[in-house]
């Protein structure tokens, strides 16, 4: 199993320090961890902050790389980061998308034909489900699908991390449940899986582990049921909550007003 | 593409079958493919006024589509060109301050000196307005102001230069400062020509980094680009092909902003296609512009800076209006 340690990160943007000194529990292949919060808690900093795309010290520890010091070639060996959105006006389709983010860097499997690659990117729009879409213009998809593409990109290269900031935002039901899946089915790989997610009750049915932060802070963590509690919700949302089991036995979250 | 390849090359043909002196076509193919058989002045029309003028329309063309089809991925800006955001304008001042001041190296030519001068001041105002686009909360229309300040700015220095220098020196600039491919001769061409060979196979190299680019700056530093390098070199070699242009034929403007637009609305956004197929549109609507530029008064040659502007502008407004109503 590896894992990914994340030890006294400091980040943020020049003016403004979002997370000071922050260190999370070991997060572990195979698992699903969910990142939740409220707005500003400096959830998709830590995130970006993991995949090297903003300037953070501390540790970020991964079967021996010190993530936080490698060459952005290198790191995307190992890490792949799925932006919250991405430009909607761009005239390529579904399937250059996916070759361009196999070819930007060269990857361990540099050697491989055209053919291999093409093959490979086939592969992974099929089992996203969005294989019929691979000759259509990105610009021309509804924005389900190209979240979906977006996804693609994101997994083509097989990352062993990969980093999903608020992949189920502006996506209607199906298509969230279909993300959600995915992750699922990605963790089963062997990948570790993190993702931000505002949406507690999709966090409490499909994550492994939780963790909630609060101003650049960890506020609990566990599994779901251990992590979102009425408690800890009150104190960082300053909602009132109770969790109540379905019928079905499924924990759910119900939400009673403001404090 | 390839049907873009066989209308340059006609393109090609007859911006030479066309000039002011009545040659027919006959003739000026006969002068092209067997130049003994025909009289010294035909032949001499031909191959030293024409086929430089042509050859250099479609090189311009080619080097500033280029530039303008990587300029427009690296700022993520549909409305950047090196004419528009300002970069034609610096290497104009360059080159009027070699010209003017008659700068000379030891060991540099002097048309050597005009284009390295014209490069010094390209490459500044990109790193300026790469400085200036990277700022927080400068949306793309905020960076064509930028360009427009820089022009305006440009234009001024060029200005002060223009009333400072002496009457010889202010000729020669002006001859020099209408984009005009009168200026085009069989020792100016080769500079250009090795600049751009030079050029195009690293902008090829990048064609992918460039694609994944445009899937956002976060996606591509995700796989692996290593996105600030990609845009240094980027912005060198777009300063490089501007200054090259400007330097041997004066400013020319909007080709760099309607040769990429075109390449990108028939290939697509794919840079191993769209990059060739700038080079191509840059080069036939260059072409076509210099024959148009001789159709329009018979007997003279109107300045071909004058026809790229006028097919440009409309171009220009369409795409402002275009991006606001997204």
């Amino acid at each position: 199993m590896a894992i990914l340690q994340i030890n006294d990160i400091h980040a943020g943007y020049p003016r403004k320090k979002v997370i000071n000194g922050l260190t999370l529990p070991p997060l572990a292949s195979g698992e699903v961890t969910v990142l939740t919060g409220p707005n500003a808690a400096g959830k998709s900093t830590l995130l970006r902050a993991i995949a090297g795309l903003l300037h953070a010290h501390g540790s970020v520890q991964y079967e021996g790389n010190e993530l936080t010091t490698l060459s952005p070639r290198k790191r995307a060996s190992y890490v792949s980061f799925m932006p919250q959105s991405v430009p909607t006006d761009i005239n390529l389709s579904v399937m250059e998308a996916v070759v361009s983010a196999l070819k930007a860097s060269p990857l361990d499997a540099a050697t491989a034909s055209n053919e291999q690659f093409h093959h490979r990117a086939i592969a992974v729009l099929e089992r996203i489900g969005i294989a019929h879409l691979a000759l259509d213009p990105l610009n021309q998809l509804s924005g389900g699908q190209r979240q979906m593409a977006s996804l693609a990109r994101s997994v083509v290269r097989e990352p062993h991390i990969l980093l999903l900031d608020e992949p189920t935002s502006a996506l209607d039901l199906r298509h969230q449940l279909k993300v959600m899946r995915l992750a699922r089915s990605f963790a089963q790989d062997g990948r570790i899986v993190v993702m931000v997610l505002h949406d507690l009750n999709l966090a409490m049915r499909w994550a492994d582990r939780v963790i909630v932060m609060h101003r650049g802070e960890l506020a609990s963590d566990g599994t779901p049921i251990e992590a979102i509690t009425p408690a800890v919700i009150e104190s960082v949302y300053g909602v009132r909550i109770r969790v109540e089991r379905c019928s079905q036995g499924q924990p759910n979250l119900i939400v009673d007003g403001e404090c | 593409m390839a049907a873009m390849a066989v209308a340059t090359v006609l393109s090609f043909l007859i911006d030479i079958a066309v000039g002011p002196s009545t040659l027919d076509f006959a003739g000026v193919w006969q002068a092209i493919f067997s130049p003994e058989s025909v009289d010294l002045s035909t032949r001499v029309i031909v191959w030293e006024v024409r086929m430089p003028y042509a050859v250099m329309a479609l090189l311009v063309g080619a080097a500033l589509s280029l530039a303008g089809c990587e300029m427009q991925t690296i700022m993520n800006n549909a409305m950047a060109s090196p004419f528009t955001l300002g970069v034609s304008a610096a290497a104009s001042f360059g080159a009027a301050l070699a010209i003017v001041l008659g700068l000379s190296l030891p060991g540099v030519d002097g048309e050597w000196m005009i284009v390295v001068n014209a490069f010094l001041f390209a490459f500044g105002a990109t790193l300026l307005l790469q400085a200036l686009s990277s700022l927080r909360g400068t949306g793309p229309e905020g960076l064509v102001l930028f360009g427009i300040a820089l022009v305006f700015m440009f234009n001024a220095f060029t200005g002060i230069m223009q009333y400072l220098a002496s009457a010889e020196a202010l000729q020669q600039f002006i001859f020099w400062s209408l984009g005009s491919l009168t200026k085009a001769n069989w020792e100016n061409i080769p500079l250009l020509f090795g600049l751009f060979i030079i050029i195009a196979p690293f902008s090829m190299v990048s064609a992918w980094k460039l694609t994944a680019l445009r899937l956002g700056e976060e996606s591509a530093r995700s796989f692996g680009v290593a996105v600030k390098r990609l845009r240094f070199f980027s912005l060198l070699r777009i300063s490089l092909l501007t200054a090259g242009a400007v330097a041997f034929v004066g400013t020319i403007g909007f080709i760099g902003l309607v040769g990429p637009h075109i390449a990108k609305l028939l290939i697509g956004e794919d840079h191993r296609f769209s990059l060739p197929a700038s080079i191509l549109s840059g080069a036939l609507i260059m072409s076509l512009a210099s024959v148009i530029s001789k159709a329009i008064l018979s007997g003279a040659i109107v300045p071909v800076g004058i026809v790229t502007s006028l097919i440009g502008v409309p171009v220009f407004v369409a795409l402002i209006l275009n991006k606001r109503k997204r």
